[in-house]
This record gives structure tokens, C-alpha cells and sequence, in this order.
């Protein structure tokens, strides 16, 4: 009873206490709210941000580099004078004659064959577009591309019955006819500072006019391989196929080892200092600079193993012990993420140690596994530092059969042609290759998640 | 609070006097058996006998080393790399530590069922049929695999829920059938011992009281050690209980003595409620 009377004025107290707790609540309240909503904006701000610079990326790319998969082509009625191919018949290979006996003689022919002056027949071919180009061939020969007269001479390899004939041909204009006609050149620059001739020019567009120049899609970025002498028809084939080759030696090499050492450190080893050294050691190996193993390639596979230069081969192992750590640090966390329960019910029926890691959660990995591997080929296709340390940025104009023939990879092409003199052709050229590149590694990517979709969705 | 819960302990009890008729012979036994975590000791020399037919509730508070116990009948302990046994274990008669005897074998006889159901996000059928394969119990015959699956999985009580649906993903299951689908997954490789690590922890009442039931009617045929939080649980399905503190076996004996009648005050406190 006491105690309450004196209880009395402390609950009024209290409630002015209660009160003045609550308005500070409200007070903090608001400024928490405020807080919350500029760390908000932040965010919005950021990603819009990184948005916007991605698209400009792409804009800016997309922009330069796909019309330079449409080039300046020139239609032209050829006549292939017999006067001018005067060879022998292709030979056939004769019963009683061995194949190198054949090849000798198949050679001779095709050395006859080089001898013919295949330019005179494109001049030839102008020269009834234009008549007054016969009085300037050097002039006339400006209008097509130095590669097509090999193009003429392998049709005729290929098939002799065409001399004789006239065959309507779509060929290559020459890349600074396209720089001209595309407007990608101050066409009131002094004549001293033009790359073609006044005469070439007007002739440029007269044909233009005509028709006979065309701008359309042209499959010579894809077909060819680089080039110098035919600038127009210089292409990615070359540096596509190495970069394919060194895709799949990283893929069959550092894929299996990777994953195969993950699965070990992971599941296996026992923890102790030295196990501790390795993973300290493996995560420093992946955020060391590329051009490192560059340098480490050139030293043990070139100098030391012998392997030539420029090869895939090298390439491909330089960049498969590049990816090796991304492929083994992906696999060991995503192996962690798998319940140990999964294990123990494993280990509780009887499965030994191997069986519960192939049977339960290797399968439950596969997803995590492919995205790290797929990402880490992704980060090797993309890579042109440590190639260039094993003379992967030397000029190759074949397409490699082999991964040991001298090759060059995707980003080091677009490195050489960003360096290229003829920038006014090559600017485009070198967007179009990062737009194959990027369509790559797009597609690279988007396989990962198809395949991280398609196992996960089995459970 | 505890009136009406030791009343019901009573009833239970009278309840099992008629169907408890425990045999005599000696399954499994521990001696001496202690449990190293690194340095430290966390079982301190552990003997008992798990008879056969019989259901053992090992109850105490947590931490006191019940689990780890349990864990040494199937040497599930080998799997964490900081434990060490010391110790004799003893299955019919053979030291389960035996350089002779495959852990993979010991396995196959002792089979566990965990605390969190844990099936394999595999369908129903490959949930158990795993086990019996893994043995090669089966001559990889479809309708004996068959067999076994509807078996068992009739054995734990889940054949009819499940029957239409065996390609079903297990994960896809309630908690309580997905716990009954790991007794199913361990009884399908026959073993002799089932070792329990508070299997109903996760479960509602009632889902609890089907595993109870099912503990009750496995018994028959399974040497049964059960972990258990819940003390009216072990006075429902056990047959002899073991008190656990701080790493000593405190008690054993008949679960009625031990709840009407603890010789040790430890026990009387923690079945009273006074600490735990």
C-alpha cells in the first residue's frame, strides 16, 4: 500500500519519460530514414553509373566496328585471255607414276602458273569500265586489292577450263578506296597527302556512281588471315584458330587439373601447415600479373622444353597456368557451399570417402565448377599480355593447322591492328575484332549459364 | 511444470512393461572409450552395452558428449580431423577398431540416422536404392531393388505417402517424411545397429510421434541408440537410458529407474528440470 503512493508520482515520470524516449525515436528515426535513402541513391547511382558506361562501351564499339563487315566491292566482267594464260594442261596423275613423281610435275605447273601476270587481266577488266585506265595502270590497279590477283590465279588452279571464258567477279576494292568511298578520309586534303591518286579518286566515283563499287557484307574478316600486302582483305581467321587452339589446351589441361586439385585440397588433405601454404600460395598465384607467366613460358617451355615460338601450343600453356588458380579457387569454394550433411548421409551408409565425393558432391558442384572454369577460360581467351612475351604478336598471314605452327591469338590481333599505319581502315577493322572477341566471350559466358541452369534444374 | 510431465512418463512407462521383453545378449559394448578434440578430452572414458532389441536413449544437456559417443559406434568420429578415440568398441564380440575390419563394412552393419534430415537431392527411389547398391546387395536386378525400396520404405512408414511419387526429388518431401525417408535410407542395407543423433529435433509433434512409433516397431529387429533433448521422449521409446555430463556416462540403467528413481542427484537434478 505504501509503496504504491509513492509509486504514483514516478509513473508520471515515467511517462514523461516515455514520451521524450519516444520523440527521440521519431527525431532519429527521420535521420535514419534519410540515411537509408541516400545510401539507396547511392547504390541507384552507382549501377546506373556502370550501366551507362557499359553501353557507351558498346555503342562506341558496335558503332566503329560493324560496318567494317560491309567493304567497298567492286563488280567486274574478267576475261580470262588465253593469250595472257598461256600454261600447260594441269597435269593428271598418271597410273605408272609414284605421287611424288605426280607432286614434282604439279608443282612445275603451279610455278608456271605464278609466272602469269594476273594483274594485266584485272587491268584489263577495269579498262572496260574505264577505258582511259589502260593508259594508267598504276592508277587503275589502285581500285583493287592486291589480293584478288592471287584469288584469280587459284580459280584457275582450281578449274583451268575457265580460260578463255568471262566470268562476272565481285572483287575487293582496294582498303583505301573504302577508307574513300566510305568518307572515312578529309577528301580536301592536298593531293600530296592522299593515299590514292586524283585519277583514282574520280574514277572512285564514277564507279560508285555506276554501281560498279558496291559497299556489302563481306565474309573476308572471317575467311582470310592477317595481311599486309592486301590490307583489305587482312581477317581474323588466323587469329581465331590459335585463339580456339589455346581455348582447348586450357580447357583439357587446366580444367581437369584444377578441378582435380580443388577436389584434393578440399576434400582430402589433411590441414596443416603445408596444406595452409599451398592455398595461401594458390590465391596469391591468382592475382599475379599475367605478364609473369608470360615471362615464366618464355623461360621454361621456349628456352627450356624447346617448344617453338609463337606456337598455340605455348600459348595455350602459358594461359592454362594462368587459369589454373581461378579454376581451383571456384571449385574449393564452391565445394565448400556443398551441406556436409550430403556427406555425412554418405558416409553414414557406407560410402567410402571417393564414392561420397564422386557419388554426392561432385555431381551438386558441377554447376558452381563449369560457371569457374567457363569464367576462367573466358579471362584466358581475353588475355594478350603473356603472349606477347612468347611471340604471339608477330605478324602471321596462314591459318595454323597444327598448335605448334606460328600463330597469333584474338586480343593480340586487335593489338597489331590498333597499331596499324593505315588507320583510317584499321580503326573499324579493330572494333570488328573486338566485336568477334566480345561475341566470343559472350557466348562463352552464356553457355556457363545455360549449363549452371540445366544441372541445377535436375534438382 | 513437472507434475503432469512425470505423470505422463508414468503411464508410458506402464504402457511398455508388457512389450518390454529385453533379451540378454550384448550387441555392441564401449570400454574405457574416450573422445580428443585436439587437447582436449571431451569423453572421459565411457563403458556400456547396447543389447539387442533394445532401445538406449543417451539424454544430458548440451555438450556433454552424448553425440560424440553415439558417433563412435559407426566411427563417424574418423571424419572430423581433430578427433582421436582411445577405447575398445566392441561389435559382437569384434574391436571395431580392428585394422581387419573395413570402416565401410562397420558401416553397412551400424547405420545412422542424423539430426537435420539430410536426403540426397536424388528422387525417393534413389535415396534408398543407393545404399543396397553401394553394397552390391542387389545383382543389379530392378525388381530386387524394387523390393527393397518398397521395404523399406514401407518399414518406415512412408510407402504409402510416397508409392506414387518414387521419382520424386526426396528434398521435395515434408520434414518429418524426409526424416523417415533417411530411416528407410538406413535400413535398406539391413544393418543390425541403428544409431539416432536427435532424430525428431527438427520436427513437429506430430511428425515426432510417427518417428516414435516407428523407433518402437524397428526395435524388434534393430539394436537401437538414440540421442534425445526431449526427456519425455526418451521415456516414451526407451528402454534403458544413460545420463551424460560433461563428458561422463553419470548413469544407466532401466529409463523407468532412472526417471522414477536416480541413484545419482545429477541425473534426479537434470530430469527435474533443475539445470539442462
Amino acid at each position: 500500500m505504501n509503496t504504491e503512493t509513492v509509486n504514483l508520482p514516478d509513473q508520471t515520470d515515467l511517462a514523461k519519460k516515455r514520451d521524450l524516449m519516444q520523440q527521440r525515436v521519431t527525431k532519429s528515426l527521420k535521420r535514419r530514414h534519410s540515411q537509408e535513402q541516400r545510401f539507396r541513391m547511392m547504390g541507384v547511382a552507382a549501377v546506373v553509373a556502370a550501366l551507362a558506361f557499359v553501353a557507351l562501351l558498346f555503342i562506341t564499339i558496335l558503332s566503329k566496328g560493324v560496318p567494317a563487315f560491309w567493304q567497298a566491292h567492286i563488280t567486274l566482267d574478267v576475261h580470262f585471255d588465253e593469250q595472257l594464260i598461256k600454261i600447260d594442261e594441269k597435269p593428271v596423275r598418271m597410273e605408272s607414276e609414284s605421287e611424288a613423281e605426280f607432286n614434282q610435275r604439279f608443282l612445275a605447273w603451279q610455278t608456271q602458273l605464278g609466272f602469269i601476270n594476273f594483274n594485266r587481266i584485272i587491268l584489263n577488266a577495269i579498262a572496260k569500265e574505264i577505258p582511259e585506265a589502260a593508259d594508267h595502270p598504276r592508277d587503275a590497279m589502285q581500285l583493287v586489292t592486291s589480293g584478288e590477283r592471287f584469288a584469280l590465279r587459284d580459280m584457275v588452279r582450281d578449274d583451268p577450263s575457265i580460260i578463255g571464258t568471262t566470268q562476272r567477279l565481285t572483287m575487293l576494292a582496294d582498303a583505301n578506296i573504302d577508307v574513300w568511298v566510305k568518307g572515312n578520309v578529309d577528301r580536301d586534303l592536298p593531293t600530296s597527302q592522299q593515299q590514292i591518286s586524283t585519277l583514282t579518286q574520280e574514277w572512285a566515283d564514277e564507279l560508285v556512281d555506276r554501281g560498279v563499287i558496291e559497299n556489302s557484307f563481306s565474309t573476308s574478316l572471317f575467311m582470310n588471315p592477317d595481311s599486309r600486302s592486301s590490307l583489305a582483305s587482312a581477317g581474323l581467321a588466323g587469329a581465331f584458330m590459335g585463339s580456339l587452339m589455346m581455348m582447348l589446351i586450357v580447357m583439357f589441361l587446366a580444367v581437369p587439373i584444377g578441378v582435380a586439385s580443388a577436389i584434393y585440397l578440399e576434400e582430402f588433405a589433411p590441414q596443416n601447415k603445408l596444406t595452409d601454404l599451398i592455398e595461401v600460395n594458390i590465391n596469391n598465384l591468382a592475382a599475379v600479373p599475367s605478364i609473369v607467366f608470360g615471362l615464366l613460358g618464355a623461360s621454361v617451355f621456349i628456352l627450356w622444353f624447346k617448344l617453338p615460338l609463337s606456337a598455340p601450343i605455348v600459348g595455350g600453356l602459358v594461359l592454362t597456368l594462368m587459369t589454373l588458380p581461378t579454376v581451383i579457387i571456384a571449385t574449393r569454394s564452391t565445394l565448400k557451399a556443398i551441406p556436409p550433411s550430403i556427406r555425412s548421409a554418405a558416409l553414414g551408409l557406407g560410402a567410402s570417402k571417393v564414392q561420397s565425393v564422386l557419388h554426392h558432391v561432385l555431381p551438386l558442384a558441377i554447376p558452381g565448377i563449369l560457371t569457374g572454369a567457363i569464367l576462367g577460360i573466358a579471362q584466358a581467351l581475353g588475355e594478350a599480355a603473356p603472349l606477347l612475351l612468347i611471340g604471339m604478336s608477330s605478324f602471321v598471314a596462314s591459318v595454323p593447322a597444327t598448335p605448334f605452327e606460328q600463330s597469333t591469338a584474338l586480343p593480340v590481333q586487335i593489338f597489331l591492328w590498333q597499331g596499324n599505319e593505315l588507320r583510317n581502315f584499321f580503326e573499324a577493322r579493330t572494333s570488328a575484332a573486338i566485336v568477334v572477341l566480345l561475341a566470343l566471350m559472350i557466348s562463352l559466358n552464356a553457355v556457363a549459364i545455360w549449363l549452371r541452369k540445366h544441372f541445377e534444374t535436375r534438382w | 511444470m513437472e507434475q503432469p510431465t512425470m505423470g505422463a512418463m508414468q503411464m508410458s512407462f506402464d504402457d511398455k512393461q508388457k512389450v518390454s521383453a529385453t533379451s540378454s545378449t550384448i550387441k555392441m559394448s564401449a570400454r574405457d572409450v574416450k573422445v580428443f578434440y585436439g587437447d582436449t578430452e571431451a569423453l572421459h572414458g565411457i563403458n556400456m552395452d547396447l543389447y539387442e532389441n533394445e532401445v538406449v536413449a543417451f539424454i544430458g544437456p548440451s555438450g556433454c558428449g552424448k553425440s560424440t559417443f553415439l558417433r563412435c559406434f559407426n566411427r563417424m568420429n574418423d571424419t572430423i580431423d581433430s578427433a582421436r578415440v582411445t577405447g575398445e568398441i566392441l561389435l559382437d564380440g569384434r574391436d571395431i577398431h580392428d585394422k581387419k575390419l573395413d570402416v565401410v563394412q562397420l558401416r553397412a552393419q551400424v547405420g545412422m540416422v542424423f539430426q537435420k534430415p539430410n536426403p540426397f537431392p536424388k528422387s525417393i527411389y534413389e535415396n534408398i536404392a543407393y545404399g543396397p547398391r553401394l553394397h552390391g546387395l542387389v545383382d543389379n536386378n530392378k525388381s530386387d531393388l524394387d523390393e527393397i525400396v518398397e521395404t523399406s520404405l514401407q518399414r518406415a512408414g512412408l510407402w504409402k505417402e510416397v508409392k506414387d511419387r518414387l521419382d520424386a526429388p526426396g528434398t521435395g518431401l515434408s520434414g518429418g517424411q524426409q526424416q523417415r525417408l533417411c530411416i528407410a535410407r538406413a535400413i535398406a542395407v539391413s544393418p543390425e545397429v541403428i544409431l539416432m543423433d536427435e532424430p525428431c529435433s527438427a520436427l513437429d509433434p506430430i511428425a515426432t510421434s510417427i518417428i516414435e512409433e516407428l523407433i518402437d516397431e524397428l526395435k524388434g529387429s534393430y539394436t537401437i541408440a538414440i540421442v534425445t533433448h526431449n526427456m519425455q521422449q526418451a521415456a516414451r521409446v526407451s528402454d534403458k537410458t544413460g545420463f551424460f555430463h560433461l563428458g561422463d556416462l553419470v548413469e544407466i540403467n532401466e529409463t523407468r529407474e532412472i526417471f522414477t528413481n536416480p541413484k545419482d542427484s545429477r541425473t534426479e537434478d537434470y530430469i527435474t528440470g533443475r539445470f539442462g
